[in-house]
């Protein structure tokens, strides 16, 4: 379970609070406008951000103070997921290990991470050489290697075109079903949310709002999201 | 400080003074002509304009004395024509080896800044119709008051500290500077204390002038224009002859020099004896290690804070670093011994920087794009070093590294304070050949030495390019 208890954060003269969020394993769709602090919510719990105020707990253990490589959270951010001047293959031994030598273990489980993702054969390209559906695949298998407990999706996929987003998000519930991975997605798109996100969790003026069921959110939209998804609430 | 020491200081302010605003007057029209004119070899020019950098001054040295000295060729001429001869030793050869080496530099910054003029301007310029004074006050002349006194402040500073030019063209109580004085404190007196008080002298002079630099260097008022070239302007006649004569008569002074000295040297190369092979497997050395240190620093420094650390060798003379060296292993070992040694360091806290200006911006570039990427990936920094900050810098290591080796392969400073024939490096070996008035195997010399410079900076340059397909 990971609870965010009295989290205030603060980038320059930005603000935002958060009410108290305790989550279990699931996938967490991170919804609101631009510009309202969704990244900036990820960067906390990624560890990129120190809280101005308020603890982070993972399955009870304090991990406010905890650096990024520390924390029981993969992350993928919008761009700049894997290192452009190394093969996929290197890419991926670096979550493993720093030495030039791989050994047979490692060899191993970059193959199977790769055929989880579907790109068994481009393990020699460069990322430049990939498409850029190829190239999450290949970002989301480095994740699926360091095998964290909590995936942190910074809208990895928001280049994509629909039907590429749609595959990969899809890949990604899968993936969190199997290993029980709790996945926080940060997204404007209500789609994104609806595909997979059982829960929904609003950020809006200046606010993180504690997680609600996505069907119900959109269903009995608050006001902060209806104004969002330009509609007007019944008063 | 003795009379001397006075008339050294005296020396020193006063032939930086002069190199500085004699750089500038012929700089400023040679930019104006690159600027505004698109002719075949335009590009060549403007790429060995930054060649002096990688010029062992030594070889400049042999050949100006090749154009300049008493049996050059202006000389020649001159006594063909029955006209006075002219010498090379003393305040004007101070002079011309300065404007050799600082004219294209301050060009180069002068032509940057023509490049840096908002294209708006440039067009209001033409709307308007604007010609010969008028445009002047209007494009140019806003232009070199913020490059200028910058320019000039930077030729003034590295006069101060001119060292190889004034111990082979100056010399003699007229034409001393500082650095010279402290070298012969060291050389010929071996009075230490007053080594320690003119290094001091010159430590203060340098300083200060740097500090007078940085505040003179206006920010910069131009935002960055497109590129674009200044040829839909219509120039007259007087221009273009003006421009020409401009052209011709720099490339000469800057070409003629160098082209002597590769014809009269080239033929003497197979007769040169076994000692300067030596010397030029020592400067190979010197050089490689020099770089390898220097880069290392850079690598290290490559932040804001660490530019400044870094540059404090600006201002620092070699000869100031090298006589604080020396009293400071006189306690242990010989410091005569560690004149390699000594070198290297020095070659390399002296290129040091060069190398952080070229660096700095790609290594911060580098660290916005992939800091959070590595530290989501758990690299430690010297995984960081090897996996993404080197490969990523390959481009621009290389042409630093190449910079930095020909700046230690040409070195003429502080081996001449520690050197001995024992351990000479190639432009001691030069210098001390220079000295014997072997000048046919000094010819021969300066050609391998300055083939050796390119070489190195080119395999540099070279091995950062190779597979830099970021």
């Amino acid at each position: 379970m990971l609870i965010c208890e009295n989290l205030s954060l603060r980038v320059n003269d930005f603000h935002i609070a958060a009410e108290t969020l305790a989550l279990p394993p699931d996938v967490y769709a991170v919804l609101g406008p631009s510009g309202a602090g969704k990244s900036t919510l990820l960067s906390a719990i990624a560890g990129f951000l120190k809280p101005a105020s308020g603890r982070i707990l993972w399955n009870n253990m304090d991990i406010t103070h905890l650096s990024p490589a520390q924390r029981p959270v993969g992350i993928l951010f919008q761009d700049n997921n894997l290192f452009p001047h190394l093969t996929i293959h290197r890419n991926l031994a670096l979550a493993l290990t720093h030495k030039a030598r791989i050994t047979s273990d490692q060899d191993r489980a970059i193959g199977q991470a790769l055929d989880r993702v579907g790109l068994t054969d481009l393990a020699q390209r460069k990322p430049a050489d990939l498409s850029g559906g190829q190239q999450s695949r290949a970002a989301l298998a480095r994740v699926l290697l360091q095998n964290r407990p909590i995936l942190a999706l910074d809208e990895p996929f928001s280049a994509l075109g629909p039907a590429l987003k749609s595959e990969m998000l899809e890949l990604v519930r899968v993936i969190a079903q199997d290993n029980g991975t709790l996945v926080l997605m940060v997204t404007h798109d209500p789609n994104d949310a609806k595909q997979i996100a059982s829960q929904s969790i609003l950020v809006a003026d200046h606010v993180i709002h504690a997680p609600q069921r996505t069907h119900t959110m959109f269903e009995h939209p608050p006001e902060a999201l209806a104004r969002y998804l330009g509609r007007v609430t019944p008063s | 400080m003795t009379a001397a020491d006075w008339a050294a200081l005296r020396f020193t302010v006063m032939q930086a003074a002069l190199s500085a605003a004699l750089s500038c007057v012929f700089a400023i029209p040679l930019a104006r002509a690159l600027a505004r004119r698109r002719f075949r070899g335009r590009d060549i020019i403007v790429t060995v304009l930054g060649a002096p950098f990688i010029l062992p001054v030594i070889v400049a040295v042999m050949g100006l004395l090749a154009v300049f000295g008493n049996n050059g060729l202006v000389n020649k001429v001159l006594s063909f024509l029955g006209l006075p001869l002219i010498s090379i030793y003393g305040l004007t050869g101070v002079l011309i080896a300065h404007m050799f080496f600082n004219i294209p530099l301050v060009a180069r910054m002068v032509l940057q800044g023509w490049g840096a003029i908002p294209a708006e301007r440039l067009r209001l310029a033409e709307t308007l119709g604007l010609r010969g004074w008028a445009r002047f006050r209007v494009l140019e002349w806003p232009m070199l008051q913020s490059i200028v006194p910058s320019a000039c402040g930077i030729v003034f500073v590295i006069c101060l500290s001119s060292f190889a030019v004034a111990l082979t063209l100056g010399g003699g109580p007229k034409a001393t500077t500082i650095e010279l004085a402290i070298y012969q404190a060291f050389r010929f007196d071996f009075d230490l204390g007053k080594a320690a008080m003119l290094a001091l002298v010159q430590f203060g002079l340098a300083g200060l002038a740097a500090i007078v630099t940085v505040s003179m260097s206006a920010k910069d008022p131009f935002a960055r224009g497109l590129d674009r070239h200044l040829t839909t302007f219509k120039f007259g006649l007087g221009a273009a002859f003006f421009d020409g004569v401009i052209l011709i008569l720099i490339s000469a002074f800057l070409g003629m020099p160098i082209f002597l000295v590769v014809a009269q040297g080239v033929w003497g190369i197979p007769d040169l004896p076994v000692s300067v092979w030596w010397a030029a497997v020592r400067s190979v050395i010197v050089a490689t290690a020099s770089t390898v240190l220097c880069l290392g620093l850079a690598l290290a420094l490559a932040r804001r804070w660490g530019e400044i650390i870094g540059s404090a060798g600006i201002a620092v003379s070699p000869l100031v670093l090298g006589a604080g060296l020396f009293l400071m292993i006189r306690p242990f070992a010989n410091p005569f011994d560690m004149a390699l040694v000594v070198t290297i360091i020095l070659n390399a806290l002296l290129s040091l920087p060069f190398v952080l200006r070229i660096l700095r911006p790609h290594a911060e570039s580098i660290r916005v794009d992939y800091l959070r990427l590595a530290q989501a990936m758990n690299l430690n920094s010297a995984a960081w070093v090897r996996w993404v900050l080197i490969p990523r810098l390959r481009q621009p290591i290389g042409f630093a590294a190449g910079l930095a080796a020909a700046l230690s392969m040409g070195d003429l400073g502080v081996i001449v304070l520690f050197g001995t024939s024992d351990h000479a490096t190639l432009p001691l070996k030069l210098y001390q050949l220079m000295g014997a008035y072997r000048m046919e195997d000094a010819s021969a010399v300066a050609v391998v030495l300055l083939l050796l410079s390119l070489a190195v900076f080119w395999i540099c340059d070279l091995w950062g390019k190779r597979h830099a397909d970021l």
